[in-house]
């Protein structure tokens, strides 16, 4: 039992994280691919972070969930190495791949010692170069993906996330659940597989970062070693998208005891020069923490609910605000009236200067914590090449936070918030609330 | 691989092999009684606080379910030198988090800021050790909250009720068998008076371990530790926990929880399994294997091969035992079937894998490569103080000491195909276990 919960992953603070002191080295190989990396020798191994730009919403339409399968098959026999074979060989290194893909991107995930880290680069190169798509293998994930997209049609959090990205993205890839759906996913073809491998793992649309037990040159011989023989060039990506969220309230029906909310609008794009304003609107507004605006009217006054989070959401290709939060049935009405409530509030008025700048203490405090081992240190850093900042930002954040002045805040709220158009999607059996449009 | 929500959690957290004691640790006693321990990791300017009280759910007098957790929760609701809530504020204006948690048989508090705010996260918990301050509608509002984490977490969640029930079921005696956060109908009538009460039992130095682990000194934490929490005198009424004994089990349990919100049905078993005891870990040690062999791996395990690749009858099988434990704990399996395989025969797949194993014991190449992994985890495990911190936080809590966490990956290490079997002997009895089916409504009909 743990005392709270943020209610929504914050990834979305979009991790800028680093601490001010942290050197980081940008490195390229000889063969001209390049990566971040802090050397930190104290502990034998390594940590590195890959992503390949595009993930799921490469998949073709019809073909929704190929980038998904096909990255849970990467691991499940490569080259010479079947399912079994492959799992032996990584467990005897001692070695920890995780290959995952999102709406945007294809992520690996590695750690290895130093004592043998040829042999797991190696091994990792294999499989990225050599997948065999087994038939037994194929089925065997296949049933799995299936399974967990059965289990997703009876889960609240699934359900209202799914409502959420059709009425805010139609048309676009946006719009599908990456894993697929129940009707296209049974019929993806190992050659839509290996189509989807060719379209997603390539060299232009790579990034890297290590963190660890290893020098700026032995790091670019394994950038080579992994990388070299990847296809220079993958699908076209996906062009932007403006959210298409209207102002109103979706019911979806599901039995239980609370109510789920999913409300949001239009956001703000990572690179907007008043990003820093809205990220300090955000923390005020629906942080994570006691003392934020809604957690304090929803759950420290009324008890209404365990949690109540909002976050800057930014995909590679639109941006939303968006809050969830999970009340009992009879308190959804209630829940909804304080929501918009203090979605107005915040929008008219702005924050007070004590909020501003005791937020401002909170996030320049908390962005030092952020560096706490190599595995963060590189997820950290490859998601700053994502959304396209420089190496040196860890050294310039927190005064961009402090720059922030009252009148900065008050312009943005007005701008970012728009009570009038916040979509509820309400997932349960709500009292005193109905679909309006 | 999509992983199913819930069971992915459990398999992530076994996987957490314990490491060796390569880690900078150091250890003392307050006058007071309060236990003291320094993991020392310079690399960033970085430290984790936690206090753990040697209490938890288990403690709770008959009829009060739930009030640990309740208690927890009303740690954050002013002393007699703050308010309400003041106390997660200040932690923020430092830019550090703060959070807490409850098991049944410790609950533990901790803060994580840079490391010059150490003596001011000092000063806010160990105010709170002594000096609680509760208004009752301040309570009353908290009870509604927790009524609403029940509701979240339990109540909302098919597999969540059959795991509580299998627990009621498992543990006819012991209040291992109630859950933390309370039956329901125990928790609606929990009071301000019911808070004080356990919290004027249970919290005192002497029933406590202080946990410090970061860019910080012994010398630094001794000296701030003996003027924060110095002060505070020794409980002279602890009374040593009095927990109860499971009576000998004679008969196997069955269950089955049908409704309408599972998608996809599966099988869980568990085993009344002994736990680690200080200075006598060796079977713990070989059930922590043991798991790891049956279904520690959703590929290579002998559940894996068995039931996911070689009979395609089941899309994830996976073994749990976490031997951190104050009492007798269980061990566990989860299977979840392919959508044209049956309950009953995905249990006897299960069944007849284990008799298997039972009658060959481990392949000596899985058994290496898992040690192989488990020196390979205290490498790993170096690069995460918080995780130190609560390894060694957890393990004292529970009355291990630090020479049983340090010699824990000496005994892992030393576990032979024979300590396995005898331990899988010992605990795979059928007559001993409860098995939950959890399936759709509309197939109970």
């Amino acid at each position: 039992m743990i005392r709270h919960l943020s209610a929504i992953a914050c990834f979305l603070l979009l991790a800028l994280p680093a601490r001010a002191a942290v050197d980081i080295q940008t490195v390229t190989s000889p063969g001209g691919i390049t990566a971040w990396l802090v050397q930190e020798e104290n502990i034998p191994f390594t940590a590195i972070e890959i992503r390949f730009r595009g993930g799921s919403s490469l998949d073709p339409v019809g073909k929704e969930g190929a980038v998904n399968l096909m990255t849970a098959l990467i691991e499940e026999g490569a080259g010479d190495l079947d399912a079994q074979g492959f799992a032996r060989a990584r467990d005897d290194l001692a070695a920890s791949f995780r290959f995952s893909s999102d709406i945007d991107t294809v992520a690996i995930s590695a750690q290895f010692l130093t004592e043998n880290r040829d042999q797991a680069i190696d091994l990792l190169h294999l499989a990225l170069t050599e997948p065999r798509f087994d038939p037994d293998a194929v089925e065997r994930v296949r049933g799995q993906v299936l399974a967990g997209l059965r289990s997703d049609e009876k889960d609240p959090a699934s359900i209202a996330n799914r409502l959420f990205r059709q009425q805010a993205f139609p048309g676009h890839p946006y719009a599908h659940d990456g894993s697929g759906t129940l009707e296209t996913v049974p019929a993806l073809t190992v050659e839509d597989l290996r189509a989807a491998h060719a379209a997603s793992i390539a060299r232009d649309r790579l990034f890297v970062a290590a963190s660890g037990d290893i020098s700026a040159q032995d790091l670019g011989l394994l950038l080579d070693r992994l990388f070299a023989d990847l296809p220079a060039t993958g699908a076209a990506l996906p062009g932007r998208v403006e959210p298409a969220l209207t102002g109103g309230i979706t019911v979806q029906e599901f039995p239980g005891p609370q109510s789920l909310l999913l409300f949001g609008h239009s956001g703000i794009k990572r690179d907007d020069p008043d990003f820093f304003a809205a990220t300090i609107l955000n923390e005020v507004l629906g942080g994570g923490r006691f003392s934020a605006r809604l957690m304090t009217e929803i759950r420290e006054k009324r008890g209404l609910t365990y949690g109540i989070g909002t976050s800057l959401m930014g995909y590679d290709n639109a941006e939303v605000v968006v809050g969830q939060t999970r009340v009992a049935n009879a308190s959804t009405a209630e829940a909804v009236d304080l929501i918009r409530k203090e979605w107005a509030r915040i929008e008219t008025e702005g924050i007070t200067e004590a909020e501003l700048q005791a937020t401002k203490t909170y996030l320049t405090g908390a962005y030092p914590l952020r560096f706490d081992g190599n595995g963060p240190l590189a997820t950290i850093m490859v998601n700053m090449q994502l959304i396209g900042l420089p190496p040196d930002y860890p050294k310039t954040r927190n005064d961009k936070v402090n720059a922030v002045t009252i009148e900065d805040v008050r312009r943005v709220a007005a701008r970012l918030y728009h009570a009038d158009d916040l979509r509820f999607i309400i997932v349960g059996q709500p009292e005193g609330v109905a679909s309006t449009n | 691989m999509k992983p199913f929500p819930g069971l992915a959690l459990i398999a992530a957290c076994l996987l957490a092999v314990p490491a060796q004691a390569a880690e900078n640790v150091t250890d003392f006693t307050l006058d007071n009684g309060l236990q003291v321990v320094v993991i020392e990791d310079h690399r960033a300017p970085v430290v984790v606080q936690m206090v753990w009280y040697r209490v938890g759910a288990a403690d709770e007098a008959p009829g009060k379910s739930g009030i640990a957790h309740f208690l927890e929760h009303l740690m954050f609701k002013g002393t007699d030198e703050i308010g309400p809530g003041e106390f997660s504020s200040i932690v923020e204006a430092q830019g550090g988090n703060d959070n807490a948690f409850t098991s049944w048989d410790y609950t533990a508090y901790f803060q994580r800021v840079a490391a010059d705010r150490l003596d001011l996260m000092m000063k806010l918990e160990s105010d709170r050790m002594s000096d609680l301050r509760l208004a009752e509608e301040d309570v009353l509002t908290e009870r509604d909250v927790i009524l609403e984490e029940r509701n979240q977490r339990t109540d909302s969640n098919p597999g969540a009720l059959l795991g509580e029930q299998m627990r009621a079921a498992q543990f006819l005696n012991h209040p291992y068998g109630i859950p933390i956060i309370g039956w329901r109908h125990e928790m609606e009538q929990l009071s301000k008076d019911d808070a004080k009460d356990f919290y004027r039992r249970h919290y005192a130095p002497n029933n406590a371990v202080l946990v410090v682990a970061g860019d910080v000194t012994p010398d630094q934490v001794r000296d701030m530790a003996q003027r924060h929490y110095g002060p505070i005198p020794a409980a002279t009424d602890l009374a040593p926990r009095a927990r109860v004994t499971e009576p000998p089990q004679l008969s196997e349990r069955r269950l089955t929880l049908s409704d309408p919100r599972v998608s996809e049905p599966y099988v869980s078993r568990s085993y009344l399994a002994p736990e680690r005891d200080p200075g006598d870990q060796k079977t713990a040690a070989a059930l922590t294997i043991l798991a790891e062999l049956l279904g520690g791996n959703g590929t290579t395990s002998v559940l894996a091969r068995a039931l996911q690749f070689d009979q395609q009858k089941a899309v994830y099988a996976a073994a749990f035992y976490d031997g951190s434990s104050v009492d007798d704990t269980t061990f566990n399996f989860v299977v979840v079937p392919t959508p044209d395989t049956t309950l009953p025969q995905v249990e006897e797949a299960l069944d007849a894998a284990l008799t298997a194993f039972l009658e060959t014991g481990p392949d000596p190449e899985d058994l290496a490569r898992i040690k192989t992994q488990i020196r390979a985890a205290d490498i790993y495990a170096r690069d995460d103080a918080d995780g130190l911190a609560r390894r060694y936080g957890e393990a004292l809590a529970n009355g291990l000491t630090i020479d049983d966490v340090r010699q824990w990956p000496e005994i892992l290490g030393a576990v032979t195909a024979d300590d396995i079997m005898a331990a899988a002997r010992l605990v795979l009895d059928r007559r001993k276990s409860v098995t939950g089916y959890l399936q759709r409504e509309e197939a109970a009909q």
